[in-house]
């Protein structure tokens, strides 16, 4: 094999990483672009405020499933905010360096690699089975709690440690106990980290659909309460291109979702910007 | 109540909740183990993980064929996936003028949290007809069409984590090889890449664990056939699919064999993932 | 943080979306019945859910899919009030939960079908049977329903008998999905309800049988069964009210109207 020269190789190399580069971006702008373009003409207010008919062609909307997707948010974050919050609290201003601690750490890196059906097996086993909730919005949010506890525990702890020392003696330096300056210096001052991670599970929620698959149960009607079952957006997807034809607004629904999550990371980006100049002192 | 008395109290408060994280583990562990336990007794472990046939109302309940789905389409993907990526993070981050990186590492981002719903919806709709003309026969779903849509899926992650790995690397390394005579792209091939090694590794262990642990969009396009995949335009069935397609009908020694089906694909992450650990210790 | 939100109005408005949303969902309704598992007797059990609460004040029936032999789990398992089977149950399932209560709800025959440009328009039992034993070939794609449905349990114990379905086939998760499927692939075979079939796809004769209603009502159609609901003991109360209303001469209008055969 002939040597090629440093020029040649820099001009085939170059071409490559464009052409590499322009494939990957293209094939993502075609997702996105497909699902907007041929979903977009059946999303109409009919369509968001209508439940779900059922049948083969796939009639109705979709106004109970954002109904279940938004108990199902806010009551996964209710138990998970505080969960989380605590745990990190925990690793980050209590833990003394010892074996538990390295377990617990060992546990939330292990638990953050799991898939989510598996997640969906433990939560179809305890909370559907074992503990009688059935299928439900509640066993869905538990399961959620446990598929996202070790990511935001892991956002709120590095936020918290990123505070400097610095603060914390001072606030001791002052006489404050451990709690006063956990809960007056540290906390506050990690908000925008811990803003940021909650905002980001409130979109990895959204976007779940396997273990919400086997523990919301597939039932289309308006939930009345936490212990009715019901069918997230995502999930929705699913059971509209699998059972029905009506493909365009099984494209319209993931529109929806891909709008909704667009605005959710946004959102952390808009907020950690205000954050930064209060920080600054310009607002 | 005093402020001595809150804060004596709520170190124990805190330990507790620290102490939960480590009981979910330990929960779900215990749970999937003990329910999964009746299959492998009755069964026997070889007999589950080695057996070719799942029938269950026949009693066969082999998941080699879907190991080998899991594995077969999880590496065709990152065939795919990995170089299309790695292409994509350098162009982002050494070759893209500074306008269009601008507009595309957020684009790149937020492809990262769209739900895997939508890639196999649109991999339904678009490519499996296309490979149904393309092979001739059947209806498109095949590991090949199953294959791409997981390699769309984990792109911007891989992407994403090798941009920032290959970013963060200072400039004093580019402005070295430069003045020592090197191209732009002789020092990307000898300089950056050997030090962003760490940071694209653990992109593409990421990648994998999300390759191999995606359910919903897989069984859209894969066709859920428990045989071994002759060819990439046939259909089969990976370890996730078989949990999700049966857990809601399953009862007795098929329900637990599903857990046990749950259980390899927990070893088999845990496997992969300390393997990567083991290629990281051994390069530092 | 207070002056991060110092701009009332977008919290305000996603406050208020917030909770209009959660309100429309209305309270519990004073009773609700939960019916789950065939796929096949989703369609007519929402439809008689519909009408039912139509009837009643403040009644929930709530329907959902999963496949036959979920119901029969649900139900044993208190998920379900009333299990929807597309088969009878089986022995296995008898001495386990010894008080499970059968009721034939509605009579239906399992349709083969085919791609409309296929040419094929009659199959023996025997040619059927060697299609589904053989599996995905060059002339045929053959899709099959997952284990738990009694659709397949049906077609199996009337078509295969002790043969044993050729595991290289596609399997999908719901009757709709294999309506879908055979509709969009020339050269796919598959087996579901009669009350499904429509112009989408063809169904073919058996041995010179259509698969029409009279022939199942007078049973010359060799692929028939009963559509159930199955519950823990006899059922009382609002669910025994409920079946009641689907056995009704009203109920079984619907079945009719629906696709599906009445058990009167």
């Amino acid at each position: 094999m002939m040597k090629l020269s440093p020029k040649l190789t820099q001009r085939i190399a170059w071409v490559s990483i464009w052409a590499t580069g322009i494939i990957a971006i293209l094939t993502l702008i075609f997702i996105v672009g497909y699902t907007f373009i041929k979903g977009f003409p059946a999303i109409n207010l009919e369509f968001l405020f209508t439940d779900p008919k059922g049948g083969v062609s796939g009639e109705g909307g979709i106004f109970s499933c954002i109904v279940a997707t938004m108990w199902l948010i806010v009551i996964t974050m209710a138990i998970l905010i505080p969960l989380g919050i605590g745990a990190a609290i925990y690793l980050s201003e209590y833990a003394p360096d010892n074996r538990l601690t390295r377990l617990i750490s060992y546990s939330l890196e292990l638990l953050a690699g799991v898939p989510s059906i598996v997640f969906g097996l433990f939560g179809f086993a305890i909370f559907v089975l074992a503990l009688h909730f059935n299928y439900s919005i509640i066993a869905g949010a538990l399961t959620l709690v446990c598929l996202l506890l070790p990511f935001l525990i892991r956002t709120a702890e590095e936020a918290m440690r990123a505070v400097p020392q610095s603060q914390r003696e001072a606030a001791l330096a002052l006489g404050t106990t451990k709690w006063q300056t956990t809960a007056n210096v540290v906390l506050p001052a990690a908000i925008p980290g811990i803003t940021t991670g909650i905002i980001l599970c409130v979109g990895r929620a959204v976007a779940e659909s396997a273990c919400l698959y086997v523990t919301m149960g597939g039932s289309a009607a308006m939930p009345t309460s936490f212990l009715s079952g019901g069918r997230a957006l995502a999930v929705h997807i699913f059971y509209l291109a699998m059972e029905t034809t009506a493909l365009d607004k099984a494209l319209a629904t993931g529109a929806i979702l891909i709008a909704l999550i667009l605005i959710i990371n946004l959102s952390t980006v808009w907020l950690s910007q205000r954050f930064y100049a209060k920080m600054q002192g310009i607002r | 109540m005093s402020r001595y008395f809150i804060d004596r109290a709520s170190r124990y408060v805190v330990f507790i909740f620290g102490v939960l994280a480590l009981l979910i583990l330990a929960a779900i562990a215990i749970f999937i183990l003990k329910d999964s336990l009746p299959a492998f007794r009755e069964i026997g472990i070889s007999d589950i993980i080695f057996g070719t046939k799942w029938y269950p109302s026949h009693g066969a309940f082999g998941i080699l064929t879907m190991l080998a789905g899991s594995v077969l389409v999880t590496l065709l993907a990152l065939l795919m996936a990995v170089p299309l990526a790695l292409g994509c993070a350098i162009f982002l981050a050494e070759v893209a003028p500074p306008r269009i990186r601008q507009l595309t590492r957020p684009a790149v981002e937020l492809l990262v949290g769209i739900p895997s719903v939508v890639y196999g919806l649109v991999g339904m709709i678009v490519l499996c007809p296309l490979i149904a003309n393309l092979s001739g026969t059947g209806s498109g779903s095949s590991v090949l069409v199953a294959a791409i849509v997981l390699a769309i899926m984990i792109l911007p992650t891989v992407t994403s984590i090798s941009e920032d790995s290959m970013r963060a690397i200072p400039n004093q390394y580019r402005e070295g090889a430069l003045a020592l005579g090197a191209t732009r792209w002789q020092t990307i091939h000898h300089v950056i890449l050997p030090a962003a090694r760490n940071g694209i590794m653990a992109s593409i262990v990421l990648g994998t664990g999300r390759a191999i642990g995606e359910t919903m969009a897989v069984i859209m396009v894969i066709g859920n056939s428990p045989i071994f995949p002759t060819n990439i335009f046939a259909p089969a069935r990976t370890l996730t699919g078989n949990i999700a397609v049966e857990i809601m009908s399953a009862t007795g020694i098929h329900q637990s064999a599903l857990f046990a089906t749950g259980v390899v694909l927990f070893i088999l992450i845990m496997l992969i993932n300390s393997l990567a650990l083991i290629a990281y210790r051994k390069k530092t | 943080m207070q002056d991060a939100f110092r701009n009332k109005w977008p919290l305000l408005l996603l406050t208020g979306f917030i909770l209009i949303a959660l309100t429309s969902a209305c309270g519990p309704a004073s009773t609700c019945i939960t019916a789950g598992g065939s796929t096949t007797v989703q369609p007519l059990a929402e439809k008689w859910a519909e009408k039912f609460e139509a009837k009643s004040t403040d009644v929930d029936v709530i329907v959902q899919g999963g496949g036959s032999s979920a119901a029969v789990k649900g139900v044993a398992q208190g998920i379900f009030d009333i299990g929807t089977a597309s088969r009878e149950l089986k022995s296995s399932e008898t001495s386990q939960w010894p008080d499970l209560v059968t009721y034939h709800v509605a009579l239906d025959a399992i349709a083969i079908v085919v791609h409309p440009s296929n040419t094929t328009a009659n199959l023996s039992l025997k040619e059927l049977r060697d299609i589904f034993a053989t599996g995905s070939n060059a002339t045929w794609t053959v899709l099959n329903r997952e284990e738990g449905s009694g659709t397949r349990d049906n077609f199996e114990e009337k078509v295969m008998g002790n043969t044993e379905v050729s595991l290289n086939s596609e399997f999908l998760p719901a009757a709709g999905a294999i309506k879908q499927k055979v509709a969009n692939t020339t050269s796919a075979i598959s087996y579901i309800s009669l009350g499904y079939v429509d112009a989408s796809v063809k169904a073919l004769t058996i041995d010179g049988t259509a698969c029409t209603k009279d022939n199942c009502r007078n049973g010359s159609y060799p692929i028939s069964r009963y559509l159930n609901f199955i519950t823990k003991g006899e059922p009382g109360g609002l669910v025994k009210t409920f079946i009641d209303f689907c056995l009704s001469s009203e109920g079984q209008k619907l079945v009719e109207e629906e696709g599906y055969i009445s058990v009167k």
